[in-house]
């Protein structure tokens, strides 16, 4: 019984990150139509800066101040995509899809080089704050209490996001734009402003993600890349351009990948790729949104 | 029995009765205008006839065989095809490549990869031919993405007419189109819709075009069917004159 | 005037036409071992197979407007099949290794592709890459199989039968008698791409491609189309694979990676993916340009990205579109 517990908070902890990740990119893609392949890449960024954060550059400091640093990497990742949407992205709007799919992937190989350039082709790790929250009984085993911590988060996050969106102002015009464009900057509103802001706000997220995953796991390159295709098998099965979706799709895919590693610890790269296309091929519909 | 019939065919979206039990019957060799206002039915109609949708329920039958399970290939083999309203061409594709892929299509012949399509003459023959029925054989080598509207608009309806169906549905050929070129393209189509007994039912908004080029007019608003009759008899009617006009006229 | 409509396209097709040019490059291409040293025609040797996978890729984008980023999964199993026919076989016929491939790939496209082309633009693309994932994942995990990140050795093999003799050295092998192997392949490989891409089905792949649903409504089965394209686009780029790795003497999971993938999408777009010698011109300038990046600096992707970025920016028609419109543009002027 207790060995369930656990696995459900594995699970768990999978879906938060996974929500963020995937929530950003469904948030973007619902505003303003575009896929960002380097999306990964800004998850893999927010958790390589917290890490350096915590871990190197003031890795002296109280652990209060450490707590306080943990969403760096996510402002980072925010300040990238911020500078990125208007120079690199707004030119391919009206393009075909390809255009954008392939400026995208420019951009992911950048940022790649850019990581293996700034921090090393090496692993990062920054545990200091996991170690020090120490870890919970759970029946007859221990569970970081890191952990629950990033499941909190993670909570939090999909509920902030959901009163954002759904309760202040600012997210009645997002979804405005997302509805009609035309119609929004008919009625008076900055479309432009709109878009960085939304995409600003998805980065953020996936920044988040990776920032607050790192103290219990490693930063390392490659990241980005897997983090990229698991958030799209996310929004694939929530549909795209919705966050109940992405909240759905990332409980569907922690709980799955779970199970998958308690059975087939050896092949869990491979396997979560694996279920990632069954998936697909049994529900082709997203829950929520549209896929295609 | 007729030609082609459909039973109470309905489709919704969310609360929308787009199509509400809908009896549509056409007989071989008529050409009928199907009128409405917008959000009458009609397209979604075509929609469901010609494949593009599939009903909630209802049935469609198509010369004696019930053809409301099939895929789209299997209706156009059965004889189905349709123009767009708004225009579906393949744009990277010169004119007479649109055309010319119909006829292969037609006949079988996109499977095989072995062969030059260019070596092909019977194919492109007729494609040139079909291009000069439609008064479009000096832009044949020009991309179809480069024309006039009017132009694509005719092509749009060749490409059907390629197909060589039995019946062909064609969505508002003249939208779109500035109204001194909406006769020429509606005689071209005529006469040869005329000329090769081919059953046609066309979408208009252009009352002068409807009252002009056909013989039967099927009257939709709000889903159903309100009247079917001869262009005197619909002129005459006023109930249909309140649906589509609007009940302020005097 | 419909006469000169009626005989325009077939000038413009005509071999004639074509010959003008392919003629002197085939020659060309003959005597590069004659011409240059080893080192240089085994470059050279290295972007016709890439040309080869180039080509294969092209028919999904170019022509079906399918953009994979998971082709390296193709290549890969090419090049793994031939080391696998070396280590657990002990085949060493060159010929005997293209068939494996053509079967292997075709059983791992076969698969993959029935996922795929369900789907249409960025989730096929991520499908794509996820898939090629797996394989990549597959290659590290069976380390026992497939050697891990050490790899699996590939000695040269049998041409035709005659194995090279012990006294010529590997080098020579590889820039003469290799190199006009795989140079005959590129050729076979282009005429019948060429044959495909003109023939009644590959009309009909631009036909999805511009307008699916009209595609549709002509009577085309698109997903049907869309998976013999996949199968075809697959079992090209495994073929490339398979003339890799005797080249390369190694196959390692590199060759699955998603970076090499998105080579292979570089190449394509560098050339032009709308036309038909753009990835083969995409692929051999690539190859250059790689070998002088890598040559420059570790940080090469970097290098390529911002190529790609600036490419799609400013140049979308790769350099094959972009020399076409020169030529048109200053024929134009010309006539004027």
């Amino acid at each position: 019984m207790d060995i369930l517990v656990i696995h459900l908070f594995n699970a768990l902890l999978y879906t938060s990150v996974l929500f963020l990740i995937a929530g950003g990119l469904s948030l973007i893609y619902g505003v303003m139509r575009i896929v960002n392949l380097a999306h990964g890449n800004l998850f893999a960024l927010g958790a390589f800066v917290t890490a350096s954060a915590v871990g190197q550059w003031f890795a002296g400091s109280t652990s209060a101040a450490l707590y306080l640093l943990i969403p760096t990497g996510a402002f980072a990742a925010a300040a990238v995509g911020a500078a990125l949407e208007p120079t690199l992205l707004r030119p391919f709007y009206r393009r075909p899809e390809e255009y954008q799919l392939l400026v995208t992937f420019g951009i992911l190989m950048i940022l790649e080089d850019v990581m293996r350039f700034i921090w090393g082709p090496y692993p990062l790790t920054a545990t200091t704050l996991f170690e020090q929250m120490g870890s919970i009984k759970v029946g007859e085993f221990i569970y970081p209490r890191y952990n629950l911590l990033v499941i909190t988060i993670g909570a939090l996050a999909a509920v902030f996001l959901w009163a954002f969106i759904y309760k202040t102002r600012f997210g009645v015009v997002l979804r405005a734009t997302s509805q009609d464009m035309r119609r929004a900057s008919a009625l008076g509103v900055n479309v432009n402003l709109v878009y960085i802001q939304a995409f600003t706000i998805g980065c953020f997220m996936a920044g988040l993600g990776g920032a607050i995953i790192v103290p219990g796991q490693s930063a390392v390159l490659g990241m980005g890349v897997d983090a990229l295709v698991l958030s799209f098998i996310v929004v694939v099965i929530g549909g795209l351009g919705s966050l109940d979706g992405a909240m759905v799709g990332a409980l569907i895919v922690g709980l799955l990948r779970e199970f998958a590693i308690s059975t087939f610890p050896e092949l869990e790269l491979a396997v979560l790729y694996l279920i990632a296309a069954i998936v697909l091929l049994v529900r082709p519909a997203g829950l929520f949104g549209r896929t295609t | 029995m007729s030609y082609l019939e459909t039973q109470k065919l309905m489709k919704y979206f969310g609360d929308t009765h787009a199509v509400d039990k809908v009896d549509f019957q056409i007989g071989e060799g008529e050409v009928v205008a199907l009128i409405g206002s917008n959000g009458a039915g009609k397209t979604s109609l075509v929609n469901l006839i010609s494949g593009l949708l599939t009903p909630d329920s209802g049935q469609i039958i198509f010369r004696g065989q019930d053809v409301t399970k099939q895929p789209v290939q299997d209706r156009i083999k059965a004889g189905i095809a349709r123009s767009f309203q708004i225009v579906n061409l393949f744009d990277e594709l010169t004119v007479v490549d649109n055309v010319a892929l119909s006829i292969f299509a037609r006949e079988g012949k996109t499977r095989w990869f072995f062969k030059l399509a260019d070596h092909d003459h019977g194919v492109w023959d007729e494609a040139h031919e079909i291009l000069r029925h439609f008064g479009l054989d000096t832009k044949a080598d020009q991309l179809a993405g480069g024309i006039a509207q009017g132009e694509r608009k005719l092509l749009d309806v060749a490409v059907a007419y390629a197909l060589k169906p039995r019946l062909l549905f064609l969505d508002e050929p003249t939208s779109g189109v500035s109204t001194r070129e909406k006769a020429p393209i509606m005689d071209v189509i005529t006469s040869i819709v005329r000329s090769q007994k081919i059953t046609a039912v066309v979408i208009e908004h252009d009352m002068d075009i409807i009252f002009k080029y056909s013989e039967r007019i099927v009257v939709m608003h709000q889903g159903s069917i309100l009247a079917s009759g001869s262009p005197e008899e619909i002129r005459a009617n006023e109930s249909v004159k309140d649906a589509v006009f609007g009940p302020t006229h005097a | 005037m419909s006469t000169i409509a009626l005989i325009a396209p077939a000038l413009r097709r005509s071999p004639v036409r074509i010959a003008v040019w392919a003629v002197p490059i085939a020659v060309i291409l003959a005597v590069v071992p004659w011409v240059m040293d080893s080192y240089r025609t085994i470059q050279l040797a290295y972007g016709l197979i890439f040309a080869i996978a180039g080509l294969g890729f092209n028919i999904l984008l170019g022509y079906t407007g399918l953009l994979s980023f998971g082709h390296a999964a193709y290549f890969g199993a090419g090049a793994y099949t031939v080391a696998f026919m070396v280590k657990y076989l002990h085949v060493q016929s060159m010929e005997l290794f293209l068939l494996g491939t053509i079967a292997a790939t075709l059983l791992v496209t076969a698969l993959f592709g029935y996922v795929c082309v369900r789907y249409t633009r960025i989730f096929f693309s991520i499908l794509t890459l996820a898939l090629s994932q797996v394989l990549w994942s597959l290659a590290f995990k069976f380390f026992w199989v497939t050697g891990g990140t050490d790899g699996l050795r590939v000695p040269t093999p049998k041409l035709l039968g005659a194995a090279f003799a012990e006294s010529e050295d590997k080098i020579h092998f590889l820039s003469h008698a290799y190199y006009y192997y795989v140079l005959v392949v590129f050729v076979v490989a282009v005429g019948v791409m060429w044959l495909i891409v003109h023939s009644p089905f590959g009309k009909a792949l631009q036909a999805i491609r511009d307008n699916e649903t009209r595609a549709r409504f002509v009577g085309i089965r698109i997903r049907r189309y869309r998976f013999v394209a996949f199968l075809l686009s697959g079992v090209f780029t495994g073929i490339a694979g398979a003339l890799w790795v005797p080249l390369n003497g190694l196959v390692t999971p590199d060759a699955l990676v998603w970076t090499f993938s998105g080579e292979i999408v570089f190449m394509s777009v560098l050339g032009g993916f709308r036309n038909f010698t753009g990835p083969i011109v995409g692929a051999v300038v690539y190859n250059y340009l790689k070998d002088f990046a890598v040559g420059f600096t570790v940080y090469w992707q970097t290098f390529m990205g911002v190529v790609l970025v600036v490419l799609v920016l400013t140049l979308p028609t790769g350099i094959v579109g972009t020399a076409k419109l020169l030529l048109a543009t200053a024929r134009r002027r010309r006539s004027q």
